[in-house]
């Protein structure tokens, strides 16, 4: 069950690149784990390391203190692809606790959220705005459901209601989904009679 | 009101509706279960002290992390001893709450795509769920079927539920017919490239279409399987006669009267007319040709032997530096060194069937190493029968134990640093079949076609036919 999330305020880091897949978040073969703890340093592998597993000076994500950018500032279609849930966990545990693109698949979208890291789809004109100035604390208030940084105007965002629910309060889905298990019950035994 | 054939099969499993702050509680008629998405599931429920609340309608397998090399002295040359231990993982998950499996030694056991469908799991009107974003290809069948993480893997384990908003549709009606040498994974390409990578974003789409009626399963099971790749959770086509004859006889399908009386039901599954979608786009099915990919996204796709698109943008142009390929000139010149037949996407009888066809009397270029990786212990069995492994074996080719394989690379099978694949599996991003590796997509018998000449070629002129190009 994630972390409950009210306010964030954090400087960014920007990856600028469309469409970064779960292949580049997470390569494949950090997959066979059975845990879902310590994926960080799995996270953007092939980006940040050579092959003999030095790290790469030049990247990014190498030369920043992850507790000081918590947001990750991504091109459109972001974290396409593959429905693994691994994604979302290793960029939570290398310390991002906000996504921001244009666009972010659909699958993701929904780890994410379980995963307590905030996928948040603003237009074009706003993303421009926030990655000139990534050095700039950006504050996201999910309560309020809204960015705000520097002067500017307060940008809305939308969440689907109840994962926002669920960030704000830390309801924990699963527990939410049991409670439904009369209504479940009920369902099958109908169902099951149908698709005997 | 009319409805789509997704609104149809929606509303069946609607437990409780969506509301402004709750999504809709969707039963799941069919969960599929693999090694690398549900540990951490399992170990999720088993510390609340849940247990697993259908496990008749749950059913695994092992695929991902499977070596596709047989047991030397009785012991399987897994990657690691993490692979190893996940495959143990899931064995123990299984055992423990009474889960079927498709283990090793098992007849049935398949890449979880090939799997399911084979064994009459998947039937038309179901939901069908799993943790692979490649279940879309059950949709072939008029399921609705999608790809879950592995928090919502928990969630179906312990309630057979979900929680889910209503997704948005679209049509995609493919006219005409589809050219001799042209498949269903060329139509999946051509698709693609049209709606682009993000395309199919937030939407279910249903394929319709004379094309698309015109595909045996097989085709519409790669049509499907990639509609994720336009970035739709879900692709689905209406369940006909060719479905319904494909069922018959299948192991967990129904027999005798209860056929009948579900294959009516059945039939009645499909778009009523006038039915509105969110959104509709119409290909012309007669002017695909073989389709291959040239960058490292799957929309960026391209007739074989068209010239390469200038990059719009600097990811378009990392990605032709990624590929190693020149905006202006053809794919077809450069040198293959890795070709990979199967997957969910084309792992299936009628594919290695395609490429077999090719590859009869021929030999695989020297200096490439071409892999054939049947789908499934079933597919496996069958294409024996027919001969197909010879065919391969004697073109030069390695033929495989199923598995996913060199699709994700992450069982020990992978493509070289700089190497250039031409793969009919699913994905072409950047290191997907390895680290450093170069993926071309394709057809399966434009990857055999491309094995034989050394450098990706049109399977049209390797086919018995006159071909009007």
């Amino acid at each position: 069950m994630p972390e409950p999330l009210q306010v964030l305020t954090s400087k960014c880091v920007v990856l600028s690149q469309a469409n970064i897949d779960t292949d580049q978040i997470i390569p494949a073969r950090f997959l066979t784990t059975t845990s879902r703890e310590g994926l960080g340093k799995a996270a953007f592998y092939d980006w940040r390391y050579e092959a003999d597993g030095s790290p790469k000076p030049e990247a990014v994500l190498n030369r920043i203190d992850p507790a000081e950018r918590r947001i990750l500032l991504a091109g459109p279609n972001f974290a396409c692809g593959s429905s693994r849930e691994h994604a979302p966990w290793a960029l939570a545990d290398y310390g991002f606790r906000a996504v921001i693109s244009t666009s972010i698949a659909d699958i993701f979208t929904s780890n994410a959220l379980k995963t307590g890291l905030l996928p948040i789809e603003v237009d074009q004109a706003v993303w421009d705005d926030l990655a000139a100035f990534p050095d700039h604390p950006v504050t996201i208030d999910l309560e309020a459901g809204e960015i705000r940084r520097g002067n500017a105007a307060p940008t809305p965002f939308t969440v689907e209601r109840f994962a926002r629910r669920c960030l704000l309060d830390g309801v924990d889905t699963l527990g939410w989904l049991q409670a439904r298990l009369p209504d479940i019950a009920a369902f099958e035994a109908a169902h099951d009679m149908e698709t005997a | 009101m009319p409805e789509t054939l997704f609104d149809k099969v929606w509303n069946r499993h609607v437990v409780t509706p969506e509301t402004p702050d709750t999504p809709s509680v969707l039963y799941v008629d069919l969960h599929l279960v693999h090694e690398v998405t549900s540990p951490q599931a399992f170990s999720e429920i088993e510390a609340r002290g849940l247990s697993v609340r259908r496990p008749d309608r749950t059913f695994a397998t092992l695929d991902h992390s499977t070596p596709t090399l047989p047991a030397v002295d009785g012991v399987r040359p897994y990657v690691t001893p993490e692979a190893r231990s996940q495959v143990e993982r899931l064995e123990a998950n299984c055992a423990r709450h009474g889960i079927r499996l498709a283990g090793w030694g098992s007849e049935d056991r398949g890449v979880v795509h090939v799997m399911g469908p084979e064994l009459g799991l998947t039937r038309p009107g179901m939901t069908v769920v799993c943790g692979d974003s490649h279940t879309a290809t059950h949709g072939a069948f008029g399921a609705l079927a999608f790809g879950i993480g592995t928090s919502e893997v928990g969630h179906v384990l312990a309630t057979q539920c979900l929680l889910q908003r209503k997704p948005k549709t679209m049509r995609v009606t493919v006219t005409g017919r589809l050219q001799p040498g042209v498949s269903g994974k060329d139509m999946a390409l051509a698709i693609i490239a049209r709606l682009g990578f993000g395309g199919g974003t937030g939407h279910v789409i249903e394929y319709a279409g004379e094309a698309v009626r015109a595909l045996d399963m097989e085709g519409r099971m790669t049509l499907c399987n990639m509609s994720i790749e336009a970035g739709a959770r879900a692709g689905m086509i209406a369940p006909d006669p060719v479905t319904v004859a494909w069922l018959q006889g299948r192991r967990h399908a129904p027999s005798g009267e209860a056929f009948g009386r579900a294959a009516a039901d059945w039939l009645t599954l499909r778009s009523d007319p006038g039915a509105v979608f969110d959104s509709e786009i119409e290909i012309d099915g007669n002017a695909i040709r073989p389709m291959a990919t040239w960058g490292t996204t799957p929309d960026a796709g391209s007739p074989v032997g068209a010239p390469v698109p200038e990059p719009r943008d600097a990811t378009g142009a990392r990605a032709l530096a990624y590929m190693g390929f020149t905006a202006g000139e053809p794919t077809t010149g450069h040198r293959v060194d890795v070709v990979f037949v199967g997957s969910c996407t084309n792992g299936r009888l009628p594919d290695l069937r395609a490429a077999a066809d090719v590859l009869r009397g021929r030999k695989v270029s020297p200096g490439v190493r071409m892999l054939v990786v049947p789908g499934s212990e079933a597919v496996r069995r069958d294409a024996e029968a027919e001969g197909l492994d010879r065919v391969f074996i004697d073109a030069g080719a390695e033929w495989r134990l199923p598995g996913c394989s060199m699709c994700i690379a992450m069982n020990g099978d992978f493509v070289g640093p700089g190497q250039l694949a031409v793969s009919t599996s699913n994905r072409n991003f950047e290191g997907r079949q390895g680290k450093g590796a170069r993926t071309i997509l394709a057809s399966p018998a434009t990857a055999a076609a491309s094995a034989v000449a050394g450098v990706l070629t049109d399977p049209r002129a390797y086919l018995k036919e006159g071909v009007d190009a």
